[in-house]
């Protein structure tokens, strides 16, 4: 599954993964297995005495299906590191596209590695988490 | 948000990477890779190791976080990072896991007030001690409505 050395080169990334739109059932699923309870995702006062219209998707859902995704494309027995930052904040109804590039082909300690840069947008165009990642190239 | 808390860590606790939590998760990210599913050598997807909060909530003073006080209405996860020292933790592996508070900070705010960050930084060794994976999350507490920042 994993890429080969040779094909990859800096600006290169998976195709975009469109998704949506999202559910309060995907914010359940994800608390449920995560084990993060915070009311906010599911709880509408909650959520609306928190000042948002309705209960947030969990910021490490969107995230957690971005690396996931790169994961998928890059191996996931590869990562080396996975970082992610909340812009703001996703809604049910919500689609979300994911879009990832090459920032950096290198080699460090021997080792094949490279540097990934990622997105997901959402469709009003707006960004709501940007992320970074680096795996190993293994073959 | 109590700054006094920098610096405070956690009891030690223990995370147990399940078969089924590894399917579980897995799916909850829409993640289909057989990696995750299918043999005998399993691989966690790269956002698993959030799925400490189930053991860690197990275990009395496990998280210090919560000396923060910090007010979860007002409370935002600001960015996330998990660095492997090897290939992701495989299903099978015994974990042990302990937080810290690494530091407090203020910022002003893009639209004014003051938001406070503060990062926990959590490390996870397997049974012979090596430190195989770090978590560090950031969280800020706003001072005001979330959606108008």
């Amino acid at each position: 599954m994993s890429r080969r050395w040779q094909d990859l080169h800096e600006g290169l990334g998976p195709e975009p993964l469109e998704i949506g739109p999202i559910t309060r059932t995907d914010s359940v699923r994800y608390q449920g297995a995560s084990g993060d309870m915070n009311p906010i995702h599911h709880d509408d006062e909650f959520a609306r005495a928190a000042g948002f219209s309705a209960p947030v998707t969990v910021g490490m859902f969107q995230a957690g299906v971005m690396h996931a995704w790169l994961a998928a494309w890059l191996g996931p027995e590869n990562v080396r590191r996975a970082s992610m930052r909340w812009k703001e904040p996703v809604f049910p109804g919500d689609r979300l596209t994911f879009t990832a590039a090459i920032a950096k082909k290198y080699e460090l300690d021997g080792e094949r590695r490279v540097d990934v840069e990622l997105w997901c947008k959402k469709q009003t165009g707006a960004v709501a988490v940007t992320g970074s990642a680096t795996y190993v190239v293994r073959s | 948000m109590d700054r006094s808390a920098e610096g405070r860590a956690g009891t030690p606790f223990t995370l147990d990477v399940e078969r089924g939590k590894v399917r579980e998760f897995a799916r909850a990210v829409r993640a289909e890779h057989p990696a995750y599913a299918e043999g005998e050598e399993l691989v966690t997807p790269p956002t698993f190791l959030t799925t400490m909060f189930h053991c860690e909530s197990e275990v009395p003073g496990a998280n210090p976080w919560s000396l923060l006080n910090v007010d979860q209405k007002r409370g935002l996860h600001a960015e996330q990072e998990y660095v492997f020292h090897g290939p992701p933790p495989r299903v099978g592996v015994r974990l042990t896991c302990q937080s810290r508070i690494e530091r407090v900070y203020e910022k002003a705010g893009r639209r004014g007030g003051t938001l406070t960050f503060a990062v926990l930084v959590t490390e996870f060794r397997d049974s012979s001690g090596k430190l195989v994976a770090e978590a560090r999350m950031t969280g800020v507490e706003t001072a005001e409505n979330p959606e108008q920042r």
